[in-house]
């Protein structure tokens, strides 16, 4: 059974891809690497070749807000993925469903007033 | 297709509860003292505890069943919430994390062990589950500074994430092998279909008992347990040495029993190992230890040895007697976690084992109340922990595990030495450190309540254990 | 139609993928993002159950899986986050206060 799942309509465009990639490769490397010219001088080394070099470290530490915004926002985000099959059936499923929904809400909007009120949302 | 409304009367404890919860958090925002916020959520224990009281019967397309089973092992639950919160008021005053979220917290994780009591649906089961590990995490990292708390918290959610991925492949792998995951309808199926002997069920029945494994802390799935269990808020550490651990057991009874009832030999060869390991790690490492939390945690494993022999029995009568030790534990170990929070003071902190020393000289009733749960612990009569061992074993031995009993006892007079070492150090060494006890009336409460537990169990055990009985009938 | 089989191998690996880095990496949230590899794996195993099954169930545990997901790495991070207030550190073995 393995093997056989690959429909033969889609060789050509497999050789294809792989000519493409075989000869994009073999270009690159003969214009950059053979013919190309070599020299090195320090304006080459810079990070951006007529921009201001950076100054400080790269790496610095966020404050901890990004965290839990983030947080916040993949917590309330998920919720919605109870809302698109709901919505999509809501005209077959009636009263029952929508009750259902309201009652998931205001659980959800409990969660949120006590987020606001315990001041998760402010910026500083 | 217009649903029908779904009868709500079986729900009504769990929909309580979660209004209880959420009204709970709401408060908090608003009430500047504590207490209140405790009162509120034993009371509204105590609500929902009666509307347990004809809630019986099945909804939701069979989803959710309440039972006499579920039944009893909500009134565990509840035990188990009101004596933590009790336990908890002025002990996480003392830690300095005198929050209002604790209590909806702890409510929130015993809503969840409601729901997986209840679960008669592989999917309601895992949505349980997560809902209690999940507030029990939060729990477990409640003192945000102590970095000991922190690291609790970290090693039992990720062996606690990690366990319950194990559920999940194996509830996908019987899904895929059953086309269903409604417990009653799986075993219908594989007795139907006669695929007892396919590996793929043996292989989500492993899965489960190495999830469930990690939840009720048996060896060799308890490395989270000892580090958790001290790290931990010691009325946390009272708490969650309980609650997740019965509803666990619940959650195994109801599973094994129902769905994987066509490979009960094969199971049962399972827990055999997994309880021999738990009685002998947890025993036998407890006496190394230097810290009551870690030491009580090592029992803690220890004593899911001993319920597992309830399971490995894989009868009513065995069902009925892990249900009634599952009880008794919840009194004794709670109890015995009242006195560690007893002498925790604010520049005290009370866990080492040499702070026992002398303890009867100072606090002659703290010192003789810590005897009853030591005695009771070890099993010895006429305290309830005696009782409970007592019908576990006998259970095991009219299923024809005499053997497996034998090891059991052996296992429980190691016990003794590390249990009755506490009893000595409070009676017969002099005090070195002057001990002072933070008393408060809810913790006094509490202490009142799990002696006369203890002892009333100890001396009458009958009507627990035809409660349990009469609870199991309907299974 | 890719066989079911194929879809059930897929899992297992992404599963087995998630089980070796949960075991082998130190760092705390390479291990977080090992159990949501497990997680995902397991969807994988349900949707393609499911379909071939042609049975709800499977996609409505998928739904709770993926929510589930979310608020367990809300709570990973939280933790890690207190435990980085206190300890500057990500990683498991440094995370050692407790022994016995």
């Amino acid at each position: 059974m393995p093997g056989t799942y690959i429909p033969s309509e889609y060789l050509p465009v497999l050789i294809f891809l792989m000519v493409s990639v075989t000869l994009g490769f073999a270009l690159l490397l003969i214009s950059s690497g053979i013919l190309g010219l070599k020299r090195a001088y320090s304006e080459k080394f810079t990070p951006y070749e007529s921009g201001v070099p950076p100054v400080g470290e790269p790496r610095y530490r966020f404050s901890v807000r990004f965290y839990i915004i983030a947080m916040l926002f993949v917590i309330f985000d998920i919720e919605a993925v109870y809302l698109y099959p709901w919505a999509i059936v809501f005209d077959k499923i009636g009263l029952y469903a929508f009750i259902e929904m309201v009652i998931f809400i205001v659980i959800l909007l409990v969660g949120f007033i006590y987020v606001w009120k315990k001041e998760g949302f402010k910026w500083d | 297709m217009n649903l029908q409304f779904p009868d709500l009367t079986p729900v009504m404890p769990e929909l309580f509860m979660t209004a209880l919860a959420l009204i709970l958090l709401c408060t908090e925002l608003l009430v500047k003292k504590k207490g209140i916020l405790a009162a509120l959520s034993i009371l509204g224990v105590v609500v929902v505890a009666y509307t347990l009281i004809g809630s019986s019967g099945t909804t939701f397309g069979g989803m959710f069943v309440s039972d006499g089973y579920s039944t009893f092992f909500k009134v565990i639950f509840f035990v188990n919430a009101i004596l933590s919160v009790l336990i908890s008021i002025k002990y996480i005053a003392i830690e300095r994390v005198n929050f209002g979220e604790y209590y909806s917290l702890i409510l929130i994780s015993t809503l969840g062990m409601m729901i997986m009591a209840s679960a008669a649906d592989l999917i309601v089961l895992y949505l349980g589950l997560e809902l209690m590990a999940l507030s029990t995490y939060v729990l477990a990292g409640f003192i945000r500074y102590d970095i000991k708390s922190n690291e609790a918290a970290l090693k039992y959610f990720l062996l606690g994430a990690f366990s319950s991925a194990f559920l999940l492949y194996g509830i996908s792998m019987i899904y895929g092998l059953t086309g269903t995951t409604d417990i009653k309808s799986i075993a219908l199926y594989i007795s139907e279909k006669g695929l007892t002997e396919n590996p793929a069920l043996s292989l989500s029945m492993i899965l489960f008992a190495v999830a469930f494994g990690f939840k009720i802390a048996a060896v060799p799935f308890h490395m989270w347990a000892p580090d958790a269990y001290e790290g931990a808020p010691t009325s946390i550490t009272a708490f969650m040495s309980v609650g997740p651990k019965a509803a666990g057991f619940a959650v195994l009874g109801r599973v094994f029993m129902i769905a994987f009832a066509s490979i009960k030999l094969e199971w049962v060869a399972v827990f055999i190992p997994l309880s021999i390991l738990s009685m002998a790690v947890g025993n036998i490492v407890a006496i190394a230890q230097t810290n009551i939390k870690r030491m009580l945690a090592y029992s803690s494993i220890a004593h899911a040895g001993y319920a597992l022999l309830g399971i490995i029995a894989a009868n009513n009568e065995g069902l009925a007697s892990m249900m009634s030790y599952l009880m008794i534990y919840a009194f004794m170990n709670i109890g015995a976690f009242a006195v560690v929070i007893m002498l925790r003071s604010e520049d005290f902190k009370g866990d080492s084992i040499s702070d026992y020393e002398g303890l009867s000289r100072a606090h002659p009733l703290l010192a003789a109340l810590m005897l009853i749960f030591m005695f009771s612990l070890t099993g010895i009569p006429p305290t309830a922990g005696f009782m409970a061992k007592l019908y576990v074993f006998m259970s095991a031995i009219n299923a024809g595990y005499t053997w497996l009993v034998v090891v059991a006892v052996v296992f429980a007079v190691i016990s003794a030495y590390f249990y009755l070492r506490i009893i000595m150090y409070m009676y017969m060494r002099e005090p070195k450190v002057e001990v002072s006890l933070s008393t408060s009336p809810s913790l006094g409460l509490a202490l009142g309540v799990t002696t006369v537990a203890v002892l009333a169990i100890g001396v009458f055990p009958l009507y627990l254990v035809e409660l349990a009985r009469a609870a199991i009938s309907g299974f | 139609m890719v066989p079911l089989n194929w879809y059930m191998l897929l899992s297992a690996v992404v599963f087995t993928i998630g089980v070796t880095g949960f075991l082998m990496r130190r760092n705390i949230i390479i291990m977080l993002m090992s159990i949501e590899l497990m997680l995902n794996g397991v969807n994988i195993n349900l949707v393609a159950l499911s379909h071939y099954l042609q049975d709800m169930r499977g996609q409505i545990l998928t739904f709770f899986v993926i929510s589930v997901a979310a608020a367990e790495a809300a709570i990973g991070l939280a933790i890690i986050i207190a435990l980085f207030r206190n300890k500057a550190t990500a990683h498991v073995d440094e995370v050692q206060e407790m022994k016995g």
